[in-house]
């Protein structure tokens, strides 16, 4: 067996968090930073030589009586949420150089917040690899713990109580996530072959009502991840409560394993009862669309807001895993690596803001821009960028998830484009109410009189990368479609769809 | 009515020589732009110079491809440049290509050109403000976006040009964002233009459904296998996208508004070019309106209500810029009335669009100036008199509003006669319409000239009107000459020009139609109409506006616009959100905080054996303890 390189990938970030916790306190940030840093040179490595057709797959025997193994690989999906997550991590880590420094009441550290981080971005990396449903399923739970302490530890007032909230809805998810998994490995032992490989287990023969039981245990818990409409309360609590850095990986990074899993578990495991379901679960993700950019309309407290477009950009990628085109799964897995990038940005963004006025109410702010031109303009970016300006790679895949869904289905396609008048709405109405009129007297206490408070070098390095990746993928996607689209060929003839005809072959 | 001419189906030939060069007129300017935003300071000195030569060196490569273009024959001027793949999934293969045509070439010139004057017009405009560097940046982006817009070769590439001139628009009609004002109308701007662009997005995909491309040689050699019903939605959804962009009715009511932002951007963006890209999406989207008589009449009926709305509003303005909006909006509505008529009336259109370009930029500019003169000012009832004041400033806007009231022999007589005449063709009521409009045109703008330049001083204490700076006063001059012969140069060319472009039928127009035929002189008669009651009306011109009778009231509220969107949509919306938004928190939330107040009444009895941070850590853990228990023990009995 080659050498296990997405283990090594996996353990770098988890190793390094050790390692950050023992280095002098001066010097943690630093080393966290650096560590993140080679976590995303060897993730380009590997994507580099999956892309070459190197196969990294890897496999250990781990509990022989389950037939679960220690098994890693990395599809096209995989990578590119491999690749989002190493990508966001380090800027995150940069934006959030202060994040905890004048805590003195509890004590959490910058090393600590470093560490956590490290933590989080090791557990994602195992999730997105793991081939094994068992691997998946611990390394899905084992994320809550690093999240816990990020809200707990870190947040605003009453970041505690969101903290609970976050841990009890993942661990309630984890709890349905588990009686499937339990479901999924008494059939294979049922069938004589007890096992928990991913590989063995899609294809796998059940009657259609188990079949039918264990996808809503699947998805139900998924749904709770990636929010969707009703089970998406914590995630603008969480949001309110927690530093924004911290928003930023939760719902740029964590919240996909929600919709990943329901590509590489709901479809590939449950591809009957994927397609059964599918009417109502397209329903449900435009009702999450729509009830969240109005949500995010109405929101006064600018994280909260961020957090509702969250949910709205979910049910977008939702309706195009279900609608089962390759324009539309291709699109929904570009969505998830786009999203990460705008939503940061405007997490981090708001980050720079809230920590110069001391406020995350909309109606506490008024005239930034004119103090503040270049975090202003930051802030437009990652907004334009999330309302899918097209130049903006958000574009291209909400496109292709709007048009794939409309080839499929003209009526969930066709109303999803009201997205685009909400999103415009939400994310000006923002930056009217914070950036634009008048200086009021606070901001202008907050910003200083000369444009001293404009954003910082530091803060500058964090988003223009991530500014950077949307605008290149905006106009050149093509690296990321053609990692994407091979694997997502795979899962829909899994699933046993294929595209919808031509409605009229063109004469050519 | 079924069109009896064929749209031209387009055959483009590969690019060679010069043409591969086309994509450098967007990246000039595109360039500059990033460069200007991302130096930031350094260039605050020069920005301006280096932004104004960027739409100079487009115009200079346009120019040759045109001659260029001019020289080809007639099966080689429709050239189609590739640049890259943009997306290629599956069954799509969307190029970023363009398409150099005689259509887009004369776009191209018209954005260049006119693009490059207000550039120059702006170094002396905007001299005093702190933020000039930052202005340029957004006009060459702008530019850019704009270029995109004409010389794509698919709907889906042209979307980044529509939306990207939104951007634009967004940014410039908000330069001014420390203006609560400014800052409104650019987010209503932007989000009513969103509007517009659900049916470019609902066009595109239907398109992407049928034929697996949105190519416009694609989708118009395959047009004619629409249904009848999916042609006639698709047609209605590209007018909703135009009706967005062109501020034609019912989505005209942000136009008004964008006034705000600093002229120069009125005159480049609000008049000469952006608002008229719904116009060139339709003439280009001719073989689906081929297929659908439905979709043409809602075009040609959105036009005609468009260029009386508009007028009617022109009428009753105090403020010049306003007036001047309203007239766009009209001017705008008879291209689009030309539009729908087909292949009969697509090249008037283009040509009515190219004319409006150079007259309606021309007194723009020109208000720039006289407000350059007035301390800001935009009330006409504060003006009056400065004919004498600002010599350069009257004789050029003297020019543009000849051209535009449709004076023999002044670009607007030929442009514009054309397409009253086909409009009377087309139908009746639609041509009394046509028509109508025409004199309504000769009272305000008529009213405007009388208001502004002639009459009394009614200036403010303390104004002393001046000419503007030779820098603003030079475009001025080569817009107004462009007002005058714009007309006479094209009348007998273009439409051979444009014919195997867009379609429609070959024939030379004479210098001298419009007094051969009754329409011409019933139009000219209508015309003189309207001036001699504009000039009788408005001899004497109070300070304060009076009450007005009901029709006057009507047009100062914009018609009601903005009224009639609020109480159909932004009221009930906000309405329903404000409902959502409490149901969230008292309904959704609250069912599951009663789930987890149950469960944290657990966390309670937890929380007191433990002390410290260690609490929460010790809750995890027996969480986690208990979950892995369970997959051991479960795992064991299945």
């Amino acid at each position: 067996m080659s050498f296990p390189l997405l283990t090594l990938l996996g353990a770098v970030p988890l190793v390094g968090a050790l390692v950050v916790m023992f280095t002098p306190r001066a010097t943690g940030r630093v080393t966290g930073l650096f560590i993140s840093l080679l976590t995303t040179a060897l993730a380009l490595v590997v994507v580099g030589l999956a892309a070459g057709g190197r196969d990294l797959s890897e496999q250990f025997t781990w509990i022989p009586a389950f037939g679960a193994h220690w098994a890693m690989n990395a599809d096209g999906i995989s990578l590119t949420m491999v690749l989002l997550t190493v990508l966001l991590t380090p800027f995150v880590l940069i934006a959030s150089w202060n994040v905890g420094h004048a805590d003195a009441e509890d004590g959490w550290g910058p090393r600590a917040f470093s560490a956590l981080v490290l933590v989080m971005e090791s557990f994602a990396l195992f999730c997105f690899m793991a081939t094994d449903v068992l691997v998946f399923y611990i390394f899905f739970e084992a994320t809550l713990i690093p999240m816990y302490f990020l809200i707990g530890g870190f947040g605003e007032a009453g970041r505690r109580r969101a903290a609970i909230k976050f841990l009890l809805f993942g661990l309630g998810g984890g709890l349905i996530l588990l009686a499937g998994v339990v479901g999924v490995y008494a059939i294979s032992a049922g069938n004589g072959q007890p096992t928990m490989l991913l590989a063995d287990l899609a294809g796998m023969p059940m009657g259609t009502g188990t079949e039918r039981v264990l996808f809503v245990l699947f998805f139900i818990a998924f749904a709770l991840k990636a929010p969707m409409v009703p089970f998406h309360t914590w995630l603008p609590d969480a949001a309110e409560s927690g530093t924004p850095g911290t928003s930023a990986l939760l719902v740029g990074v964590l919240d996909k394993i929600g919709t990943f899993g329901m590509i590489r578990f709901c479809l590939e495991l449950f591809p009957g009862a994927s397609q059964w379901a599918a009417p109502v679960v397209l329903i449900l993700a435009l009702i999450s669309m729509i009830y969240g950019a109005l949500a995010a309309i109405g929101e006064t407290d600018i994280l909260r807001l961020i957090a509702f477009t969250s949910v709205s950009h979910f049910g977008f990628i939702v309706i195009g895993i279900f609608s089962f085109t390759t324009i539309s799964m291709t699109g929904a897995t570009f969505y998830m690596f786009n999203h990460a990038f705008s939503t940061g940005v405007l997490f981090l963004a708001a980050h720079f803001l809230i920590q110069r006025r001391g406020s995350q109410k909309i109606a506490d702010y008024g005239g930034v821009q004119k103090l503040a031109p270049v975090l202003a303009g930051v802030f437009l970016l990652g907004g334009l960028s999330s309302l899918a300006l097209p130049g903006m790679s958000s574009f291209v895949s909400e496109f292709m998830v709007i048009a794939g869904s409309f080839s499929q289905n003209i009526w969930i396609g066709g109303i999803s484009t009201l997205g685009m008048v909400l999103a415009a709405t939400y994310i000006l109405l923002m930056y009217q109410r914070t950036m634009t009129g008048p200086v009021t007297e606070d901001v202008e206490e907050a910003f200083g009189e000369e444009r001293s408070n404009d954003l910082t070098g530091r803060e500058r390095w964090a988003v223009a990368p991530l500014l950077l990746i949307i605008f290149v993928f905006g106009f050149f996607p093509k690296p990321m479609l053609d990692l994407i689209e091979p694997a997502v060929t795979t899962t829909m003839s899994q699933v046993g769809v294929s595209d919808p005809s031509l409605t009229m072959e063109g004469s050519n | 009515m079924v069109n009896p001419l064929q749209t031209a189906i387009l055959e483009p030939v590969a690019a060679s020589g010069l043409f591969q060069m086309a994509w450098l007129m967007i990246a000039i300017p595109l360039v500059s732009a990033a460069f200007l935003l991302l130096v930031g300071k350094a260039s605050n000195a020069w920005g301006h110079l280096l932004a104004t030569l960027a739409p100079i060196a487009s115009f200079g490569i346009g120019l040759a491809l045109f001659f260029q273009l001019l020289g080809a024959s007639v099966a080689e001027r429709t050239v189609e440049v590739p640049v890259y793949e943009w997306i290629g999934v599956g069954p799509w293969d969307v190029q970023i290509a363009l398409l150099v045509d005689q259509l887009s070439i004369l776009f191209v010139l018209l954005i260049t050109g006119v693009g490059s004057l207000i550039h120059i017009y702006s170094i002396g405009y905007m001299e005093h403000d702190e933020r000039r560097r930052r202005f340029f940046a957004y006009l060459n982006l702008f530019i850019a976006a704009m270029l995109v817009l004409v010389l794509a070769n698919s709907y889906l590439v042209l979307f980044i040009g529509w939306e990207g001139v939104g951007l634009a628009s967004y940014l410039l009609i908000g330069f001014w964002q420390h203006r609560p004002a400014a800052a409104a109308a650019a987010k209503k701007a932007f989000v009513m233009n969103r509007v517009g662009d659900i049916g470019m997005a609902l066009a595109m995909i239907t398109m992407f459904a049928h034929f697996g491309s949105v190519e416009f040689a694609e989708v118009g050699k395959n047009a004619a296998q629409f249904s009848p019903l999916t042609a006639t939605l698709v047609g209605l959804f590209l007018l909703l996208a135009a009706c967005g962009k062109s501020a034609q009715v019912p989505l005209q009511a942000w136009l008004l508004d964008a006034m705000e932002g600093p002229t120069p951007v009125s005159a480049l963006i609000h008049a000469a070019t952006m608002v008229t890209a719904g116009v060139y999406l339709i003439v280009r989207s001719g073989p689906i309106f081929d297929q659908t008589p439905v979709a043409s009449t809602a075009v040609v009926v959105v036009g005609t209500v468009t260029l009386l709305v508009g007028a009617w509003i022109g009428t009753s303005k105090d403020d010049i810029k306003k007036v001047l909006a309203g007239s766009t909006m009209s001017q705008i509505g008879y291209m689009i009335l030309a539009a729908g008529i087909g292949p009969a009336g697509y090249v008037f259109a283009i040509f009515h669009l190219l004319t409006h370009g150079f007259f309606k930029a021309n007194m723009f500019l020109g208000a720039g100036s006289i407000m350059h003169g007035m301390d800001d000012d935009v009330n006409m009832r504060n003006f009056g008199a400065l004919g004498r004041a600002m010599r350069w400033t009257f004789l050029t806007f003297a020019m543009g509003y000849l051209a535009i009231i449709g004076f023999p022999f002044f670009a607007g007589f030929y442009s514009k006669d054309h397409i009253i005449v086909a409009a009377f063709e087309h139908n009746m009521i639609v041509g009394i319409c046509a028509l109508i409009g025409a004199g309504i045109t000769a009272y305000y703008m008529t009213r405007l000239m009388v208001m502004t330049f002639f009459g009394r001083k009614r200036w403010e204490h303390g104004v002393h009107p001046h000419e503007s700076p030779g820098v603003m006063v030079f475009p001025l001059v080569v817009l107004a000459i462009l007002s005058v012969v714009a007309g006479v140069a094209m009348n007998s060319w273009i439409n051979g020009w444009l014919v195997p472009a867009v379609g429609g039928e070959e024939h030379t127009y004479g210098l001298l139609d419009g007094f051969t035929e009754p329409i011409g002189w019933l139009t000219m008669g209508v015309v003189a109409i309207g001036v001699v009651i504009a000039v009788s009306v408005f001899k004497s011109v109070p300070k304060e506006a009076p009450r007005g009778n009901f029709l006057e009231r009507a047009a100062r509220r914009d018609v009601y616009g903005d009224d009639i969107n609020n109480a159909v949509v932004v009221n009930p919306l906000m309405a329903f959100i404000g409902l959502l938004t409490g149901f969230d928190r008292g309904k959704v939330d609250g069912a599951v905080e009663g789930i987890g107040a149950s469960t944290s009444g657990l966390g309670q009895v937890l929380r007191r054996l433990q002390s410290g941070y260690v609490r929460s850590y010790g809750l995890t853990m027996v969480a986690g303890a208990v979950l892995v228990g369970a997959v051991l023990i479960l795992g064991q009995l299945a």
